[in-house]
């Protein structure tokens, strides 16, 4: 190590807490609103919590998860992110593996190619959109939030740079000489090659399917059906509850301070326990998406 | 399948990506087709076939009537949104809002990444990106309930750590036009800066380490090295993200500005996007609807298809 000037050192030392700091911001918001709901009521509404909980209790949260109302959003938010991501990774590893051939091993290709990538390009909008959704005959089934997305044009191509660029072609061509089909080869060779890859792209896609909310908003007129993110956003942030057939003790009872808090934080834990594997994954996806070739 | 012609040649050719176009082979390519087609078919019907419907920008459409039995109005819808103040306010909100973000959300990540990458200890950095880059993943849901109650007038945490610092009353950060879009471009950065720093650490690491040696021994400090090395190695790419997010001058944030915005900040928070959602779908408007937001999406295609050839040409960038 060559030596290190003294205005570069406290230039380290400063940056370091300057840093830390701006980690501490990151986080803050969601330390707090932990430790709301993990406190006791009127501390809460006497804003005397902090970062710390005030008169520790757990009577938040066996409101929230008692609450069949709540349930019932998490279960269908379980059940709509499950479903979906099944879905959607299934079409799009196929569609991938294809698009991964070049236009000469695959002709049509690259027409494909632009059918997609238009589609990145010009959308019709929220309007024409719903009115097709309606007239399909989608409203208030789950299947309203899990189709119209279900094809997302960046996660296939990621997937598609990804096949092209780590799969050894050698092994491909073993296999076809041994006779597989190109089915065979997306089962038994692409799929367990490129698991990190896919497990990244199903990671984004269950994260996008829990944390979205408004196609639930529009597409589902029974607020039963409601998966949690719509819930939430109708219970919490809205706060809006003309719409919701809730009996009003029960409204009552999960618009108190520490309710809510711990029903924030139960839509933000599903996020946080994927985080550590979304997190040593999702950079080494978005670098051979950015730079490939 | 092994009864195809030896043209299926899975062999290592190089890309032929500029060959002019050859004919379809169903016989030998049936499987890779039948692949796409599922994909290809939700892409048609959810991408494509709403496109149609655009038509009722130029009618006066009615949901009983359909769209051939609505009556046409021509440009009518267009002329109404120029003329209102209400829509040109909406436009001009947008174009504001989404301004600074993407002036902010491209010199702060990039300080970021400049920062990030002069810390040594590994495991402080490592424990700095684990941080900075969660806020990306949490729902506007979520972080609409968390900054509802921290920037709440009444105990909010941020308006008490303010008011025991500096002699002021609570700031309404969401109840004052200014604030809100102070608010608003401030927390989107906050959420996603760790996040799309992520493209400049990759340039970083993308950098030559020979080029540092050189410096070294031509008597270079680490500003210096900063200055001359680590910078000009990161503009290529600073350069592109610039380029791409001029597509999204008129995406000001629906889902953040929806969990955040209340009727007293309409003046100044409300953006195309939630306008187009109060006027189409809440208040039942569909051509009007539809009119602003085609409005929205011509110019963001002509954005976009602009961004792009730039980004092609001057750095070499395409997406696929």
């Amino acid at each position: 190590m060559h030596h290190i000037s003294l205005p570069y050192r406290i230039f380290t030392v400063c940056n370091n807490i300057f840093l830390a700091f701006l980690s501490f911001l990151c986080i803050a918001p969601l330390l707090h609103i932990l430790a709301v709901s993990f406190s006791d009521p009127s501390a809460a509404s006497a804003n005397l919590v902090k970062l710390w909980p005030v008169g520790f209790t757990l009577d938040a949260y066996n409101e929230t998860i008692g609450n069949e109302n709540f349930s019932r959003a998490l279960w269908n938010g379980i059940v709509r992110t499950v479903a979906g991501t099944a879905f959607s990774m299934f079409f799009m590893t196929l569609a991938a593996y294809a698009l991964s051939k070049d236009n000469a091993d695959f002709r049509g290709r690259n027409a494909y190619m632009w059918v997609f990538v238009f589609t990145m390009l010009l959308n019709a909008g929220l309007i024409p959109t719903y009115v097709l959704v309606q007239k399909l005959g989608l409203i208030n089934s789950v299947w309203a939030l899990i189709l119209p997305n279900a094809i997302s044009i960046f996660n296939m191509i990621l997937l598609m740079n990804f096949f092209r660029s780590s799969v050894p072609k050698t092994l491909e061509e073993a296999a076809y000489i041994d006779g597989a089909s190109h089915f065979r080869t997306v089962f038994s060779i692409y799929i367990p090659i490129s698991l990190p890859a896919i497990a990244t792209v199903s990671l984004f896609t269950m994260v996008w399917h829990w944390n979205s909310w408004f196609d639930g908003l529009i597409y589902l007129t029974d607020t039963r059906k409601y998966p949690l993110s719509t819930f939430l956003q109708t219970i919490i942030v809205q706060q809006d509850t003309t719409q919701m057939n809730i009996d009003p003790e029960d409204l009552k009872m999960l618009s108190e301070r520490t309710v809510r808090a711990s029903q924030v934080f139960i839509g933000t834990a599903p996020i946080l326990l994927v985080y550590p594997f979304l997190q040593r994954y999702f950079v080494k996806g978005i670098v051979l998406g950015a730079v490939k070739e | 399948m092994k009864t195809v012609t030896e043209s299926h040649d899975i062999a290592p050719v190089p890309s032929d990506r500029n060959r002019p176009k050859t004919k379809w082979n169903i016989k030998r390519d049936w499987p890779l087709h039948l692949m796409v087609f599922p994909a290809l078919v939700l892409i048609l019907i959810f991408q494509y076939a709403p496109l149609p419907g655009l038509v009722m920008a130029f009618q006066e459409f009615k949901p009983w009537l359909g769209f051939t039995n609505s009556p046409w109005v021509g440009l009518e819808q267009f002329r109404k949104m120029i003329e209102f103040p209400q829509a040109r306010q909406v436009i001009l909100n947008t174009f504001i809002i989404s301004s600074f973000k993407i002036v902010f959300n491209l010199i702060v990540p990039f300080v970021f990444a400049l920062l990030l990458n002069e810390v040594r200890v590994m495991l402080f950095k490592r424990v700095v990106q684990t941080f900075v880059y969660l806020p990306h993943f949490l729902s506007w849901v979520i972080l609409g309930g968390v900054l509802i109650d921290i920037l709440s007038t009444e105990g909010g945490l941020v308006n008490q750590v303010i008011t025991s610092i500096f002699p002021v009353e609570p700031i309404f950060f969401l109840g004052d036009g200014d604030w809100f879009r102070f608010t608003v471009v401030v927390s989107d950065i906050w959420k996603d800066f760790g996040f799309s720093a992520i493209v400049f650490l990759a340039a970083i690491s993308g950098i030559d380490p020979s080029l540092y040696e050189a410096s070294v021994i031509d008597g270079a400090n680490r500003f210096q090295q900063m200055l001359y090395i680590t910078i000009p190695g990161m503009i290529p790419i600073a350069i592109v993200v610039g380029t791409l997010s001029l597509g999204n001058i008129l995406n000001a944030g629906f889902d953040q500005i929806f969990n955040l915005y209340n009727p007293l900040v309409y003046h100044k928070g409300d953006i195309i996007d939630t306008y187009v959602y109060r006027i189409g779908l809440i208040s039942g408007d569909y051509s009007f609807g539809t009119a602003v937001g085609m409005f929205k999406s011509v110019i963001s295609f002509i954005l976009i298809v602009i961004a792009y050839r730039l980004a092609y040409k001057y750095a070499n960038y395409r997406i696929f």
